[in-house]
């Protein structure tokens, strides 16, 4: 009883309430280095430092007022906040933040679940986040987010074939698609994925900036021409959950390029004996490292990239990168094949 | 079964009794799903991939039809600029 | 027991969504109520022990064929409702009597097979040299099921050509 339900329950509870955590801290973390990056100082009035600003903007998003556009079709302008919400976060239920841990003398393991689909079940989870975009723009009966969400999940499906045919080379190399196989797999050859996979390693970061909607590609919030994109009609804890999708889906990418690329949970250069002594740090510890690591570079790339123009934008993914997964793909067969 | 042959049900009144293309396509798509949940029945039932490979064909098949048809539609209502059938009669005469 | 109800609970919920795919008025919530569909059926899968299958369902039915639905939905921007129209020439009746047929087609087969006695199913499974949901499915694939597989990438080749050429405006 206590195996099957309360430690899942637990767990679920923990993770999702980390997630939302961290994502109200990751945009505080953004506004700090991008104003540091552009030698300002950023929030500095909520708490020293503005390290209560995130408690101060929950407040704020949360009694305001909740306006619904009179032409709006109200169902399903209520609904894709929602929609968009909710792939983001029950992503976490298959990524491997540790390995075993003894705790209160039981064996828990530092993950919800372990499907034998799991990479599939992410990506497959995620494409069911662009209804959210999609619906928040036609549902508005505006024409700047209409505009905008049509631009969103155009880039969203282009970029995913690109990021997909990556992680099925990935697939290829560790031979499974479960996280926690693949982690394995990367713990038994002793060498991360990163340097088995470079290429892919680009593919899936760049595919992950455009899929997550991020700078150089925020395209479908460009404040300068979308008036704010496709969110524009939002306001209060509806638009906070489009805020909090966005955050979420960032720290999903970090932790998915953390699992498949930086060997998750295992410490810096498994096959070196001379850091052993780094074996006394637990499995999480490295796994929230690299994570913030993807996250600052997320941000970094923020402050210092201009945007895309659309068209550049398609072109480069149609034309460049899903080029370059494929050729990455057929290398990646050729090779293993030879191998064996 | 009995709920395969329901949904193909449904997917049949939807292709016989809406004028709008894009819902008879959408109920095509229930027929197919309907074709699908009896084959991975079987495929349970009889304890084996088989029924799930088929699947996987349908699906393939699906995808192919939507992209035609959708595409089908979009140059019909360039022309046209409508999506119900009934005006559909570019082929009589 | 439980498996039965989480069947049942599920059947009831794929066909109270196909039923308003098929009844609602305004397309876009046609197309939403296709998805929710899709992801119930994809549970169903899981249910029956196919997950594979249901990660392809959402993935490719929910993530792809469906938006294609809903962006053609939005660029075909009415401006008079799509069923104002009828053909006088057209037959309602007999489209809801062909279905009302092979309902009872299916009736009778449903009743006749409750009748006669069910046939020996447990068949041991074949003996596959790998294990897994995934593995067997690619296993097949790729072994007995090859050349179908390869018509079925031309096949989507084909369709994706043929959707290339209608949609554009001019060649």
């Amino acid at each position: 009883m206590i195996d099957n339900l309360v430690i899942p329950l637990l767990k679920i509870l923990i993770v999702l309430n980390a997630t939302l955590v961290g994502v109200t801290y990751m945009v505080l973390l953004e506004r700090k280095v991008i104003a540091w990056a552009q030698s300002r100082l950023g929030p500095m009035r909520v708490g020293p430092y503005g390290i209560l600003q995130p408690v101060a903007d929950a407040i704020k998003l949360m009694i305001k007022e909740d306006i619904t556009p009179v032409r709006a079709d109200k169902w399903v302008f209520t609904a894709a906040p929602i929609i968009s919400m909710v792939p983001a976060l029950i992503v976490y239920a298959v990524i491997p933040f540790g390995d075993k841990a003894r705790l209160f003398g039981r064996d828990i393991t530092l993950y919800i679940s372990d499907i034998n689909v799991g990479l599939l079940y992410i990506v497959s989870v995620a494409s069911v986040g662009v209804y959210g975009i999609i619906l928040a723009g036609y549902s508005s009966n505006s024409k700047y987010p209409l505009l905008a969400s049509l631009r969103a999940s155009a880039q969203l499906i282009s970029y995913e074939v690109a990021v997909t045919l990556t992680l099925v080379s990935v697939i290829l190399v560790a031979g499974s698609l479960s996280m926690v196989q693949i982690v394995r797999a990367q713990e038994s050859s002793h060498v991360w994925f990163l340097f088995v996979q470079p290429l892919a390693f680009a593919i899936f970061f760049i595919g992950g900036l455009a899929e997550t909607n991020r700078a150089p590609f925020d395209m479908p919030e460009a404040e300068q021409e979308l008036t704010g994109g496709f969110h524009t009609e939002y306001s209060g804890m509806r638009f906070a959950l489009f805020f909090l999708a966005e955050y979420a889906n960032m720290i999903v990418v970090s932790s998915v390029a953390t699992t498949l690329f930086l060997g998750g949970w295992l410490r810096p250069f498994p096959n070196v004996a001379a850091l052993g002594f780094l074996g006394f740090i637990p499995g999480w510890t490295w796994f929230l490292i690299k994570s913030f690591v993807f996250l600052y570079i997320f941000i970094w790339v923020r402050a210092t990239l201009p945007r895309y123009r659309y068209d550049q934008l398609m072109r480069l993914g149609w034309k460049v990168l899903i080029p370059l997964a494929i050729l990455n793909l057929v290398v990646t067969g050729i090779v293993k094949v030879l191998l064996l | 079964m009995l709920l395969s042959a329901a949904l193909f049900i449904i997917g049949v009144v939807g292709v016989m009794v809406r004028r709008n293309i894009i819902i008879i396509f959408m109920s095509i798509e229930l027929i197919l799903n309907a074709v699908n949940i009896n084959l991975v029945a079987f495929s349970a039932q009889l304890q084996n991939a088989i029924g799930q490979v088929f699947a996987v064909f349908v699906i393939a098949v699906a995808a192919a039809e939507a992209a035609v048809g959708l595409g089908i539609i979009l140059a019909f209502y360039r022309n046209k600029e409508t999506v119900n059938i009934d005006e559909m009669n570019l082929m009589r005469w | 027991m439980g498996q039965a109800i989480a069947f049942y609970g599920l059947s009831f919920f794929i066909l109270f969504f196909a039923v308003l795919v098929v009844s609602t008025k305004d397309t876009v919530h046609s197309v939403l109520f296709l998805v929710l569909d899709f992801l119930f059926v994809a549970a169903l899968y899981v249910l029956l022990g196919a997950q594979f299958l249901a990660a392809i369902q959402v993935l490719v039915y929910a993530g792809g064929i469906v938006v294609l639905y809903l962006f053609v939905v939005m660029l075909v921007n009415l401006k008079r409702p799509p069923e104002a129209y009828e053909d006088p020439h057209r037959r309602t009746n007999l489209g809801f009597a062909l279905a009302a047929s092979v309902l009872l087609e299916v009736g009778a087969i449903a009743t006749y097979g409750y009748a006669s006695p069910a046939p020996a199913l447990a068949r041991a499974s074949e003996v596959f040299p790998v294990s897994g949901n995934t593995e067997e499915v690619g296993w097949l694939l790729y072994t007995s099921y090859l050349i179908p597989f390869e018509i079925a990438s031309m096949l989507l080749l084909v369709a994706m050509i043929g959707a290339i050429v209608l949609a554009k405006r001019e060649l």
